[in-house]
């Protein structure tokens, strides 16, 4: 079967970024970016898929800027087949980016979709969801499992109170969650034949589909400073203050 | 306006993250409706009847609701939510996994835990980890939200008296189905709702040494929680991690013992209203967003404190 895979290009996840001057957004000019975390661990399980005989093909794909291609290059590099991106300069919401992955997912019937359950910048973890919904699909997200027998998918999913299992008929939506695997590093010989592996280019008009959006981010400001702390001597202090100054305990 | 609050439930109690939910709704203001999906949930519609505040509960009781499947919860959701001005629920696992569905079959973006309300279309939410507040604006005819609980103090669960109507409308989409599940069990106060949090990090070197903190937990009440190091190492489940992409939480007092304090960390708890840190590492982060600092070994510290108060 085709496994397809959604990533995403975001900030460095070590980065500490700072918001802009003028409040319009936060300073991503000379920031490291990177492959967000999470895509990076849904990567790692279609490979695995892969590498176990269960897909025959890895497709993955990415809507963004024209630099998105790197992190293209790195799926590629972890064992993907070929890559798609979708090329788009402006920050796009998650739904307008479900509803360019619905387009891909028309063009290339994959049987698996396969996305993070979060980008670490918008922290929206929506995108799946949007998927799943505008395919008719259904949706695995959080996982922490996934086993594909037959026309079936097992997602083991992270809920609040623990662990949640559901079985879903194929074609499905899962998003990652972190302990669904540990990615693999990208080696030399790799990202060397990755540079020759298939790339195509499409634009949201070529694939038909508005990215028009309901919302709008009026501003961004950095978020109200702790004022400093202190540091005690001793236990015996500690609790003192907590008793007496702070009274929180 | 009209606003449609889904119920945060587990099929038998109503989840206190629904009272924050609807303290939100009640800031946007207008009439507040609560929709409790499920199977046999009698007691959770009772209950939500009960809130301040609630003008009417629609009840949706059927096997095709149970475990509130996305793909069957989704479509009656976005079929009721079309007479509504905003639809909200919790930023809950069962509120992510739900709403961006619900957002998607309407056509509307949505907003992902808002923490504050500044007007019915307005509202602020933290990004990057919770390094950058952007204020964001919807035009979009139904408004759909998640709530960050925290940012918001729960209405009153008692005090309303609000008319229950049953829903007959069943959606079925027959494309999933629920296996089976695993819930942690702890006698703990509920890690989200607690006042003190004490947690613990790679420092704690093995999870047995996690029960100096469950001593200390248990003597002030607290629930526990864990970094993501300690919860990879295995010390303690993953349902303990408060984070970034774990719970969330803004107790009164937060203890945080051998953790060094990544942004991945700090983004779950920096709103708490006071904050101990107790790490021998004198240059590690969490000293930085401390207001009361100890340097010293968590091995002699924590038994310490836990005889103190």
């Amino acid at each position: 079967m085709k496994v397809l895979v959604a990533v995403k290009r975001v900030v460095d996840y070590n980065v500490k970024v700072r918001v802009k001057a003028d409040n319009s957004g936060v300073d991503l000019a000379n920031v490291k970016m990177s492959m967000n975390p999470f895509c990076e661990i849904a990567v790692e399980e279609a490979v695995r898929l892969k590498e176990k005989g269960v897909a025959t093909e890895v497709v993955v794909v990415s809507i963004g800027p024209t630099t998105a291609q790197e992190q293209l290059r790195t799926a590629l590099a972890l064992g993907a087949d070929r890559a798609i991106l979708v090329e788009s300069a402006e920050d796009l919401t998650s739904l307008a980016v479900a509803k360019l992955l619905k387009a891909v997912v028309d063009k290339e019937q994959p049987q698996l979709v396969i996305l993070g359950k979060q980008a670490i910048d918008s922290d929206n973890n929506q995108t799946g969801q949007m998927l799943a919904a505008l395919t008719g699909y259904g949706q695995g997200t959080f996982a922490s499992k996934v086993e594909v027998s037959g026309d079936k998918v097992a997602v083991t999913r992270e809920i609040d109170g623990g662990a949640q299992t559901v079985s879903l008929s194929l074609p499905a939506i899962v998003t990652t969650d972190l302990r669904l695997n540990e990615p693999r590093y990208a080696s030399l010989p790799n990202i060397m034949k990755a540079k020759k592996k298939p790339l195509e280019v499409l634009t949201p008009d070529a694939l038909g589909v508005s990215t028009a959006s309901t919302n709008k981010t009026v501003k961004v400001e950095a978020p109200a400073a702790r004022s400093a702390g202190i540091k005690v001597k001793s236990v015996a202090e500690l609790v003192e203050k907590l008793k007496n100054e702070a009274k929180v305990i | 306006m009209t606003i449609l609050v889904i119920a945060e439930h587990d099929g038998k109690v109503l989840a206190p993250a629904t009272l924050n939910t609807v303290a939100a709704a009640a800031k946007i203001g207008g009439d507040i409706n609560v929709l409790v999906a499920g199977q046999s949930i009698g007691a959770v519609a009772e209950a939500a009847a009960k809130i301040a505040g609630v003008a009417k509960v629609l009840v949706a009781d059927n096997a095709a609701y149970a475990h509130q499947l996305p793909e069957n919860v989704a479509p009656l959701v976005a079929a009721l939510g079309q007479d509504y001005s905003h639809i909200l629920a919790a930023a809950t696992s069962n509120g992510k996994n739900i709403l961006p569905r619900v957002a998607a079959q309407l056509d509307v973006d949505q907003i992902s835990e808002i923490i504050s309300v500044v007007s019915a279309a307005t509202f602020t939410r933290p990004i990057y980890a919770g390094n950058a507040i952007a204020t964001v604006q919807s035009t979009a005819p139904v408004k759909v939200i998640t709530v960050r609980a925290t940012g918001f103090d729960p209405v009153a669960a008692e005090g309303g008296s609000a008319a229950v109507e049953a829903v007959a409308a069943v959606h079925d989409a027959g494309t999933s189905s629920f296996v089976g599940e695993e819930l942690a069990k702890s006698d703990r106060p509920e890690l989200t709702a607690a006042k003190v949090v004490v947690s613990g990090g790679r420092g704690m070197q093995n999870g047995d040494n996690f029960k100096h903190l469950y001593a200390l937990a248990d003597k002030l009440g607290a629930a526990v929680g864990a970094s993501r190091a300690a919860v990879d190492a295995g010390f303690v489940p993953n349902d303990m991690q408060v984070g970034q992409t774990g719970k969330i939480v803004a107790p009164q007092l937060y203890i945080a013992v051998g953790i060094s304090g990544a942004i991945q960390h700090l983004a779950g708890m920096k709103d708490s209203k006071v904050i101990v840190a107790i790490n021998k590492d004198e240059e590690a982060p969490i000293f930085q967003v401390a207001d009361y600092g100890l340097v010293a070994d968590l091995f002699e510290a924590v038994p310490e404190l836990e005889k103190l108060v």
